[in-house]
């Protein structure tokens, strides 16, 4: 009643005083709030007042007794705020603490023998104890936020989410910070003298300053130059995966998240638990360096992300009664599990779907190569589907070429064109297969640079554009343009020479040039027709009912 | 474990007879340290812990005794062979196969170089190479060789290698001895690269990382005796080779019996190719990349045995098996280390002119008025005075009497220079004594016992 509106509304003047200190802007609603507040105890005041000539009492007594208890658990530890209830002077917080639940019982009956003027100061006064009591306890915690509360204060306290490291390159102190990450993380090998660090990759040449926030590594200088060559400190099986990811010889999200399973396998064999250790959590913490030694050689992907999460998840779930051998063969188990259903399978059920969708006639048009959508177009010719692929390329990757060769190796007639002639080819073709990097959160495809513009050319042409990703690719991540997250490659890629002639061998020097290479960018689902998933054909704005779903299964 | 390191040792040194008569090759001095120091320094500057070292009874009393081997930290594993016995280096390999449990780093003791070691290693590395070497660009010798008469004969027989575009992958080599008619290249090469290179200023610095299957193979099949002679080439000619490249025949690789049933040649072939993992197979058809261009085949084009190379062109490299070498070598040796030219305990006098480029050796004693130019002297060594040294090598124990003058000559240990000679491109072997006032020019002066080895 009221005076749990008191108490609520003292506790989020009290976030809303915290915010204020933080320097954040207060938001609408919270304005809202503060006026709503501020009135309610402008009320309270005058109904203070006028409590003492009130008739009723019992009721009220009644009432405030029930709320008491529920008023003092949700009163915040808060300091004694200017604003609160003018009171009288506390009572020794000891004697006052004491009597409130013994004095709970009793007073009902006690109720007629004291007047209501005594018993409301007694109230009150127990009131102001409790929470004097209460803020010398909890002054430094935040406020819990209980039952009574709701949804709104707690999108106050944690007011900015921190930004993930790998996007924070220009700011020096999180670059300090990483760099203190990675010593921390050595592998105490045989020789626990021997505590050689994870090295620190450095950024290579000038970085566009949109992107200043990212990282940029030149190819010719490894992450391997750094590491002792017979390493011990890594396992072989992660250098080797590091160096492929680094030269680009594992690309494209498949492959390298099976790539990533297939060296775990290779670290799980080769792994024993030392001694007062126990598996599950030792080997989880095996694998942090390994996972910080490979987002160095090349920031991982969304799918890898997911793969490790689960890797993660099974290894702490072992039974710490378990074997080692028993074990290790488990978990060995659950990663050819993994593979086979999230990605072998999952692959034959999107190309079972698609199929439907692909009729005769039809002039498919792809981007780049996505090993799911080379698959589909597989499996679909071989059901003697009669159809044309229009396959278009760009620099610097010219990955179409790869996915031309496979296509034709088949028999599917195909065309070729570079992402400059894609308005001039539309008007031929009657449906566009794209392949997906991560499926993210609010519904927007995250896919090799290239992708938006093709969507947004087929939109404009009314060509239906379909999508399609296995659900492991789905992200929890949300993102509304392609700056904020991004991957940025070697800039020497996009150095080419002609005839003998390298125009931009010297780019470093031209103090006002800066060299591009972007990864990946995001397609705003409104260009996006329909995801093909292994779960079946959804529209772009399921995807955060999918991730639901797949949460609470797990 | 990534690697094991091999030190192949047990060289006689037969090209160059005059020096390594009485020092065998891998203990002779360069820059004051033995030549196997060389290295060993290398591996384990790089990272390496053990080395496994493949010598002589001779040499490991001799490595035990020196101080300088002392300075090495890495474990030294080493084996000994019989010197007279007629082992390659592959047998040498066949012989301490029981010690080798991975891929193996092979070294060949006479190699100087400051090559990134990273980058022969991440070619084996990131293409699951069955070979990985590394080559180098040759430099041609400017220092007049003591005792030889006459031009450089060019009758060195040549090395002809044929790599692909990139400069990577090692498609094709063989030397001009085995070559009677003209260099042939087989189609099946030619179609899969059509763009070649084909080099002849190479020179193989014998340094080779090897799969372990390549030892497996080696131990079935004897007749192989050097790595460098026949192994290479036949790995080389097996990439292309139609066994390896057809059959995914895994079944066969798992039937033991069929193995032992078959020719040597079949089960050979299975041990040799990289045994890939269905994961890794599946892994490899995800990924969108590719090595070559312009034809329907995948990466590597379904090949499983690779032979890779990587072509040093800046940076020294050098297989000190000629006096040439040996002169060159210990010409830049002072670049490659990083102490100090001058040992501390060796006593110089103030009067003495040293130039930047000599290295003097622990206790030595040079007198005054010596001038002492881009050579290097061997430890206690006993120069006097008015001595002018100039661009040779003074090996450990020399006594140098005073008035001499040595110009662009070899003196190996323990011999005795009379006084006023002058020695110019001369080699002084070992013990042997020059007597005063003698004027040798182009000499190879040994004594009577190293004559009847021939």
């Amino acid at each position: 009643m009221a005076e749990s509106g008191v108490t609520d509304g003292l506790c989020n003047t009290d976030d809303i005083e915290r915010s204020k200190t933080e320097g954040k802007e207060l938001t609408k609603e919270e304005k809202q709030r503060l006026r709503k507040e501020k009135k309610q105890q402008k009320k309270n005041k005058e109904k203070n007042d006028e409590k003492t000539s009130h008739e009723g009492e019992k009721k009220k007594n009644k009432k405030k007794k029930e709320e008491q208890p529920a008023g003092s658990a949700s009163q915040p530890p808060a300091q004694p705020s200017p604003k609160a209830v003018p009171a009288p002077a506390p009572p020794p917080p000891a004697a006052a603490a004491v009597p409130v639940p013994a004095s709970e019982a009793p007073a009902p009956a006690d109720k007629p023998a004291k007047s209501k003027a005594d018993l409301k100061a007694e109230r009150r006064a127990r009131q102001e104890a409790e929470r004097a009591s209460k803020g010398k306890k909890g002054d430094v915690g935040q406020p819990a936020p209980t039952g009574k509360l709701k949804a709104p204060p707690s999108e106050l306290q944690p007011v900015v989410k921190r930004l993930p490291e790998h996007v924070q390159v220009d700011n020096p102190e999180v670059v300090k910070k990483l760099a203190k990450k990675l010593e921390r993380q050595q592998t105490p090998g045989c020789n626990a003298a021997e505590n050689v660090k994870i090295p620190l990759r450095s950024d290579y040449g000038y970085k566009v300053s949109l992107f200043s926030h990212l990282h940029q590594y030149s190819r010719k200088a490894p992450l391997t130059q750094q590491l002792g060559i017979p390493s011990t400190v890594i396992h072989p099986a992660i250098v080797r995966l590091g160096l492929q990811y680094s030269q680009g010889i594992v690309a494209g999200s498949n492959a390298r998240s099976v790539a990533l399973l297939h060296a775990f396998q290779q670290v799980i064999r080769d792994y024993t638990t030392p001694p007062n250790e126990e598996l599950s959590r030792d080997l989880v913490n095996k694998l942090k360096p390994y996972i910080s030694f490979l987002n160095q050689c090349r920031p991982l992907s969304a799918s890898m992300g997911n793969a490790i999460k689960y890797i993660k998840k099974e290894i702490s779930n072992i039974p710490s009664q378990c074997k080692e051998e028993e074990a290790k063969i488990k978990l060995l188990n659950c990663i050819e599990r993994y593979i086979n259903e999230k990605i072998v399978l999952a692959a034959k059920a999107i190309a079972k779907y698609s199929i439907e969708k692909i009729s005769d006639g039809d002039v498919i048009l792809v981007y780049g190569c996505s090993s799911l959508v080379n698959h589909i177009l597989c499996e679909a010719f071989e059901k003697k589907r009669k159809f044309r692929v229009i396959v278009v390329d760009s620099r610097p990757r010219l990955e179409g070429r790869e996915a031309l060769r496979r296509l034709v190796q088949k028999g599917i007639s195909c065309t070729y064109v570079l992402i400059s002639a894609v308005s001039y080819i539309l008007p031929e073709v009657s449906k566009v297969f794209l392949g997906a990097h991560a499926l993210l959160a609010n519904g927007y495809v995250m896919s090799r640079v290239g992708t938006s513009q093709i969507a947004l050319v087929a939109k404009a042409f009314n060509v239906p554009v379909l999508v399609c990703c296995e659900t492991y690719k789905f992200c929890e991540r949300v993102q509304t343009d392609s700056f904020v997250s991004n991957e940025l490659d070697d800039p020497d890629d996009l150095i080419v020479t002609r005839k003998g002639k390298t125009q931009l061998e010297h780019w470093q020097k031209v103090p006002s040039l800066g060299l591009l290479n972007l990864v990946y960018d995001v397609t705003p689902p409104d260009f996006v027709d329909l995801v093909i998933t292994d779960l079946g054909m959804i529209p772009c704005t399921s995807v955060p009912v999918v991730l639901r779903v797949k949460n609470v299964d797990q | 474990m990534e690697l094991q390191a091999v030190l192949m040792a047990a060289g006689g040194g037969s090209r160059m007879p005059d020096l390594t008569y009485n020092t065998p090759k891998p203990m002779l001095p360069v820059g004051n340290k033995p030549l196997m120091w060389h290295p060993l320094n290398l591996l384990e500057r790089v990272g390496f812990e053990e080395v496994i070292v493949i010598t002589t009874k001779e040499v490991q009393k001799m490595m035990s005794t020196d101080p300088k081997m002392k300075d090495v930290k890495m474990k030294l594993d080493v084996v000994c062979i019989q010197e007279d016995g007629d082992m390659g280096t592959a047998d040498a390999l066949r012989h301490i196969q029981q010690k080798i449990k991975t891929d193996v780093l092979v070294v060949s003791c006479d190699l100087i170089t400051d090559v990134a070691l990273h980058e022969v290693v991440d070619l084996f590395r990131a293409h699951n190479a069955t070979l990985a070497m590394l080559m180098s660009k040759a430099h041609d010798f400017t220092e007049t060789v003591p005792g030889q008469k006459g031009k450089k004969k060019t009758g060195e027989q040549r090395d002809f290698v044929g790599v692909d575009q990139s400069g990577k992958r090692l498609l094709f080599m063989a030397n001009e001895a085995d070559l009677e008619d003209g260099l042939s290249i087989r189609k099946s090469i030619m179609r899969k690269h059509p763009r070649m290179h084909i080099k002849t200023g190479l020179v193989d610095a014998h340094l080779y990382c090897l799969k372990k299957a390549v030892v497996d193979f080696l131990a079935d099949n004897k007749s192989i005796s050097s790595i460098r002679g026949e192994l290479l080439p036949y790995l080389v000619r097996k990439q292309f080779s139609k066994t390896t490249n057809c059959p995914k025949s895994k079944d066969d690789a798992d039937d033991q019996t069929q193995k032992t049933a078959d020719g040597s040649t079949n089960s050979t072939e299975l041990l040799i190719c990289s045994r890939d993992e269905p994961l890794l197979q599946l892994a490899q058809e995800r990924s969108c990349w590719n090595d070559h261009r312009g034809d329907m085949s995948e990466a590597y084009h379904g090949g499983k045995l690779r032979c890779y190379v990587h072509i040093m062109d800046q940076g020294l490299c050098y297989r000190v098996n000629t006096l040439a070498a040996y002169i060159e070598a210990n010409r830049l040796a002072s670049k490659l280390l990083e102490e100090p030219a001058v040992h501390p305990s060796a006593v110089i006098s103030e009067r003495c002119q040293m130039g930047p480029d000599s290295i003097i050796g622990a206790q030595c004693q040079v007198a005054d008025k010596t001038s002492i130019k881009r050579s290097t002297i061997g430890n206690s060594t006993t120069v006097k005075e008015k001595v002018k040294v100039t661009n040779s090598i003074i090996m450990h124990g020399v006594t140098i009497e005073e008035g001499c003058n040595i110009h662009g000559c070899v003196i190996c240990s323990n011999a005795v220079i009379g006084r006023g000679a002058d020695l110019k491109y001369c080699l002084v072997g070992n013990g042997q004594q020059i007597e005063a006032e003698a004027e040798r020019t182009n000499e190879v002066i040994v004594g009577t016992d190293q004559l009847m080895e021939i």
